[in-house]
C-alpha cells in the first residue's frame, strides 16, 4: 500500500525525466545553452538566495524579539508574525503591484517573498528558542561573556538546526514560486515553463528546464543538509524550564518596536489594505475578465471549500499508511518509500500538472480533465505536508492498546477504526487543516487541471490580475485571505497557537 | 503555499487527550459538505449530451459569452467554455486528439486554427456560412471561418513622447535610441504573427537581428493588457499592442482619465497588420449538426451586430454589412501589409525566431 503510494508520487516526476531524456542530445543541447535559460538561471539564483537570506535575518530578529523579551502586546506580535503564512504569496505581490510598478522585477519580489515567506523562518526558530536550556546561557554569562557573546557562542550555534531548517523551506518555496513572480514580471524557470506551455510547446522545452529546475531544489536539499552538518545538541539532563526574557527597555526599545511595527505593516497591513482600497473601488466590464456577481462569488468559494475537503481527504488516505510506516518501523526499505513522497517536495506544482496532463491525455483518458486528476494533483503536492504532521501523532500511539484490541477480538481494521483513528484524531484534524489550507490557495496546478467550467477563488483572481484589473479580483482576494485567515484561526484555536508549526 | 521538509518533526508534540463530544455545529457542516461536495466537484460535466456542446476558447470571456448567451438563447443548445491561451488550447486539442471532448475552437489568430488544420482535426464549414465572411479572412481550405478582425498598433503614454516622435514602421523600435522605451510581450499569442510577417517581408535574418534589437530594447511584460496598463501608468513609454485592448482600457478608465493613445504604423508596415479571430468545429466532434449551427450563427447578421455593438469587444465584425464600432479608426482606412493568412503560418517558425533572440 505505501510502496503503491510512493509510486505515484513518482510518476509524473519520472516522466518528466523520460520525456527530458527522450530529445536528441544535439536538440537538448541548443535547447539548454539558448540565451533566455542563463538569464533564468541568474534571475532564480539571484532571487533565492537573496529571499533565503533577508528571510533568516527577518525572521531571526522577530523570533529573538518575540521569545527574548518582555513587553506589552508580545504576544499579539508573536501571531502577527505568523498570520503571512495564510496569505498566499500572489496575493502579496497582487497588493504591492497595485500600489505602484517601482515594486515589479527583482526588487519588488524580493519584497513580495521575504514578506510572505519570513513565518518560515521564524515559527521553527521560536519554537527552538523556547526550548533551549536557559542554564547554558547562564553559565556562559557567569563565565564573564558578555550578552551579544552568548547570542553569538551559545544561542546561535543551537538555533543552526531550526534556521537552516526554515531558510530551507524558503528557498523551495521561493524555486517553485509561479504566481507572484509573474504579476512582478521577474522571469524564472517556473514562469518560463508556463510561457512555453501558454505559447504552445509543452514539450522537451518545458520538460528540459523542469528538469533543471527539480536539480536546483536538490541542490537546495543537499546545501541544508551539509550546513546543518551532523551535529547534534540534545541536552542529558532536563535543563532549566523558565522563559530567559528580559524587559525591553532603554534606548533599544523604540528601533526593535518600530521594526516590528514595520514588518507587521509590510507583511500583514499592505495586502489587507490594498483589498481594502480595491473592493472600494469602481470596476466595469471592460478589462476584468470575470465580474464579481454573487453568484460567481459564491460557486467560486463553493468550489474551492469542496476542492479543498476532498483533497485533504485524499491527501490524508494516501498519507496515513505512510505516515503510520514512517512512525513505527526502520530499515531501509521503510526510508526509501517514505523519502519517495518527499521528493514531490522539490517539484514545482507546475511541473507536476503539466505531466499529469500528458500522462492522462494519452495513456488515462478516463480521468483527464476530471476533478480526480486535480485532486490527485493535491494530493501529490501536499503528501509530505500530511506525512510530517501525521507521523508525529503516530508515534506517540502505544502499539500495547492496538495489541489489546486485538487480543480481545477486533478485527485489523476494527483496530484501526476503533483504537489509532480516535487517539491519534488530533493529529489527523490538524494535517486535514493544513493541508485544506494550502489547496485552497494553491495557484498553478489548480490553473492547469481544473476541468471545464469549474472556477475556485484562485483561478478568479488570477484571470483578474494578469490583467491588472485589481477592483475586479479584489472581492475574490478578500475571500481567499478570508477563508484562509479562518482555518488558520481554527486550526491554531483548536491545536495550539503554534501547531502551524507542525510544516517545520 | 504551505509545504514542508523531510526528516523534520512538529516542534510541538500534538495531545493525545480525545474530545469525548463533538461539537454539534461540526456535524452540521459535515453532514452540509456531503451534500454539496458532489455537486461542486462536478463541474460542467454535462457534455456530451446534444443540448450540450464543449466550446475551446481562446477569446476574451466577455466575447465569448455573448456568443454562447446568444446562441442558447436562439436554439436552446448550452455551451461549457474551457478558456485558455490559444496556442495553449490549439495544443491541448492536438494532443487529444480524435478523442477531444471539444466540439468546437474560437481563438484570436489564425495561426492557430491553420495548426489544427494541417493536422487535419477540423470538419470543414458549411458553404453557406462561409459566404457570410470575406474570402480572405477565412480558411483558404474552408477548414475555419474568420469572425472579427483587429489591428496592430503602437500605444504610447501622452506625456511621455510626442507622437510625432513616434517611429513610422515596426523595425524602427530595435534602434538604439528606443532603448528601455518598449513594452512587448514576447508570450502573448498576438506577438508571434508579427514576427511572421517581418520575417515574410524582410527575410529571416533580418527579422532575427530585428528582434535581438528589440530584445535589448524591451521592457517584457506577461501579455498584452499588462503593456496597455503599464504604458498608460508611465511605467514605460511605447507599447506594442492590437487596438482593441487601448479602447477596452479607456472603456475600463474613462476617456477623461487615460495618459496614453494609440498611432497606427505606416500603410503596408509590418506593424499594421490585421489579425483575424476564427471559429471551427473539430472533426471528432460528437455533434457535427449543432456544432455547424454555431458557426453558422457566429458570423449571422444578428451575433456580428452584438459583438459591434458593446464597449467590451472593440473588434471589427467581419461579415458584410455589419459596422464596427465607430469609436475604432474605419475598417476600409486601415492599410495592413500584404500578406495572406496562409503566409502568416502557424506560429512554428516565429517561435525558433524569439529562441534564437532569446526572448523565449
Amino acid at each position: 500500500m505505501s510502496a503503491l503510494v510512493s509510486i505515484v508520487v513518482l510518476v509524473p516526476l519520472g516522466f518528466s525525466l523520460v520525456r527530458a531524456l527522450s530529445v536528441a542530445p544535439a536538440k537538448a543541447a541548443a535547447l539548454i545553452f539558448r540565451p533566455i535559460v542563463g538569464e533564468l538561471l541568474i534571475n532564480t539564483v539571484a532571487i533565492v538566495v537573496a529571499t533565503t537570506l533577508v528571510c533568516g535575518l527577518v525572521g531571526l530578529f522577530a523570533a529573538w524579539t518575540v521569545e527574548r523579551h518582555d513587553f506589552s502586546g508580545r504576544s499579539l506580535l508573536a501571531t502577527l508574525f505568523a498570520v503571512p503564512l495564510a496569505i498566499p504569496a500572489f496575493i502579496t505581490s497582487y497588493a504591492w503591484v497595485s500600489i505602484s510598478p517601482l515594486f515589479e522585477q527583482f526588487g519588488g519580489a524580493l519584497v513580495v517573498l521575504s514578506c510572505s515567506y519570513f513565518p518560515f523562518v521564524y515559527l521553527p526558530v521560536a519554537a527552538a528558542l523556547r526550548g533551549l536550556d536557559p542554564t547554558l546561557e547562564e553559565s556562559a554569562g557567569v563565565l564573564g561573556v558578555g550578552r551579544w557573546g552568548v547570542f553569538a557562542r551559545v544561542v546561535l550555534p543551537q538555533l543552526r538546526p531550526a534556521l537552516f531548517g526554515g531558510m530551507l523551506l524558503v528557498a523551495l518555496n521561493t524555486l517553485v514560486e509561479f504566481g507572484a513572480f509573474t504579476l512582478l514580471r521577474f522571469r524564472t524557470f517556473t514562469t518560463q515553463i508556463f510561457a512555453e506551455y501558454k505559447t504552445g510547446f509543452n514539450g522537451p522545452e518545458a520538460s528540459l528546464l523542469a528538469v533543471i529546475l527539480i536539480a536546483l531544489c536538490l541542490v537546495c536539499l543537499l546545501l541544508e543538509a551539509m550546513l546543518r552538518g551532523r551535529t547534534r545538541y540534545a541536552r542529558v539532563g532536563r535543563g532549566g524550564r523558565r522563559a530567559m526574557r528580559t524587559r525591553l527597555a532603554g534606548w533599544t526599545k523604540p528601533p526593535i518596536l518600530a521594526a516590528c511595527c514595520l514588518l507587521v505593516l509590510m507583511t500583514i497591513g499592505v495586502p489587507f489594505g490594498m483589498i481594502a482600497f480595491w473592493l472600494m473601488q469602481h470596476n466595469s466590464a471592460a478589462i476584468s475578465p470575470v465580474i464579481a456577481s454573487p453568484e460567481l462569488l459564491a460557486g467560486a468559494t463553493l468550489s474551492s471549500i469542496a476542492y479543498g475537503v476532498a483533497g485533504a481527504a485524499l491527501t490524508l488516505l494516501l498519507a496515513a499508511p505512510l505516515a503510520f510506516l514512517a512512525s513505527r518501523y526502520r530499515g531501509p526499505l521503510v526510508t526509501v518509500i517514505e523519502r519517495a513522497a518527499y521528493l514531490a517536495q522539490g517539484v514545482p506544482g507546475i511541473v507536476i500538472a503539466l505531466s499529469l496532463i500528458s500522462l492522462t491525455v494519452h495513456n488515462l483518458r478516463p480521468i483527464y480533465q476530471t476533478s480526480f486528476l486535480l485532486l490527485l494533483a493535491y494530493a501529490i503536492l501536499f503528501l509530505p505536508l500530511a506525512i510530517v504532521s501525521m507521523r508525529a501523532t503516530f508515534a506517540q500511539l502505544r502499539p500495547s492498546l492496538e495489541d489489546a484490541g486485538r487480543s480481545l477480538g477486533l478485527s485489523r481494521w476494527g483496530v484501526a477504526l476503533r483504537i489509532v483513528v480516535p487517539l491519534a484524531a488530533p493529529g489527523i484534524g490538524s494535517a486535514a487543516a493544513l493541508v485544506f489550507i494550502s489547496i485552497t490557495t494553491e495557484l498553478t496546478a489548480t490553473l492547469l487541471l481544473a476541468p471545464i467550467g469549474v472556477h475556485t477563488l484562485a483561478t478568479q483572481i488570477w484571470a483578474d490580475t494578469s490583467t491588472l484589473a485589481f477592483a475586479a479580483a479584489a472581492p475574490y482576494a478578500a475571500l481567499m485571505t478570508g477563508l484562509s485567515l479562518l482555518s488558520t484561526f481554527l486550526l491554531t484555536r483548536q491545536f495550539g497557537r503554534l501547531a502551524v508549526t507542525a510544516t517545520e | 503555499m504551505l509545504r514542508c521538509i523531510p526528516g523534520e518533526t512538529p516542534a510541538r508534540p500534538v495531545s493525545l487527550r480525545s474530545r469525548s463530544t463533538r461539537p454539534a455545529g461540526g456535524r452540521l457542516a459535515v453532514a452540509l459538505l456531503a451534500l454539496l461536495l458532489p455537486a461542486a466537484l462536478s463541474g460542467g460535466a454535462a457534455a456530451g449530451e446534444p443540448d450540450h456542446l464543449t466550446l475551446y476558447g481562446a477569446q476574451h470571456p466577455q466575447m465569448l459569452d455573448i456568443l454562447v448567451q446568444g446562441f442558447k438563447a436562439r436554439t436552446g443548445i448550452t455551451i461549457d467554455v474551457r478558456a485558455g491561451d490559444a496556442p495553449e488550447i490549439a495544443n491541448q486539442i492536438a494532443e487529444e486528439g480524435t478523442s477531444s471532448p471539444a466540439d468546437l475552437y474560437i481563438t484570436e489568430n489564425s495561426p492557430e486554427l491553420l495548426l489544427l488544420e494541417e493536422k487535419g482535426l477540423l470538419a470543414p464549414v458549411d458553404k453557406a456560412t462561409l459566404a457570410e465572411v470575406p474570402a480572405q479572412y477565412s480558411s483558404a481550405t474552408g477548414a475555419w471561418v474568420g469572425l472579427l478582425a483587429r489591428e496592430n498598433v503602437l500605444q504610447f503614454n501622452t506625456s511621455m513622447i510626442k507622437e510625432e516622435a513616434l517611429p513610422a514602421s515596426l523595425l524602427d523600435l530595435a534602434k538604439p535610441e528606443w532603448k528601455g522605451k518598449v513594452a512587448i510581450s514576447p508570450t502573448d499569442a498576438d506577438f508571434m504573427p508579427i514576427v511572421r510577417v517581418v520575417e515574410v517581408l524582410k527575410g529571416k535574418d533580418a527579422a532575427l537581428a530585428w528582434l535581438k534589437g528589440l530584445k535589448d530594447n524591451a521592457q517584457v511584460y506577461d501579455d498584452d493588457e499588462a503593456v496597455v496598463a503599464a504604458v498608460d501608468r508611465g511605467s514605460v513609454a511605447v507599447g506594442l499592442i492590437n487596438s482593441y485592448y487601448w479602447y477596452r482600457f479607456r472603456t475600463e478608465a474613462g476617456a477623461d482619465k487615460i495618459k496614453s493613445g494609440i498611432h497606427h504604423f505606416a500603410g503596408g508596415d509590418a506593424g499594421a497588420l490585421i489579425n483575424i479571430s476564427g471559429a471551427a468545429a473539430l472533426k471528432a466532434s460528437k455533434h457535427p449538426q449543432e456544432a455547424q449551427k454555431f458557426l453558422a450563427y457566429v458570423v449571422s447578421k444578428q451575433a456580428q451586430q452584438a459583438l459591434a455593438n458593446n464597449d467590451i469587444v472593440f473588434e471589427y465584425p467581419l461579415a458584410a454589412g455589419v459596422a464596427a464600432n465607430p469609436a475604432l479608426k474605419p475598417f476600409s482606412e486601415l492599410q495592413p501589409p500584404s500578406i495572406n493568412l496562409t503566409q502568416l503560418g502557424d506560429d512554428v517558425e516565429p517561435a525558433q525566431l524569439l529562441r534564437d533572440a532569446g526572448l523565449l
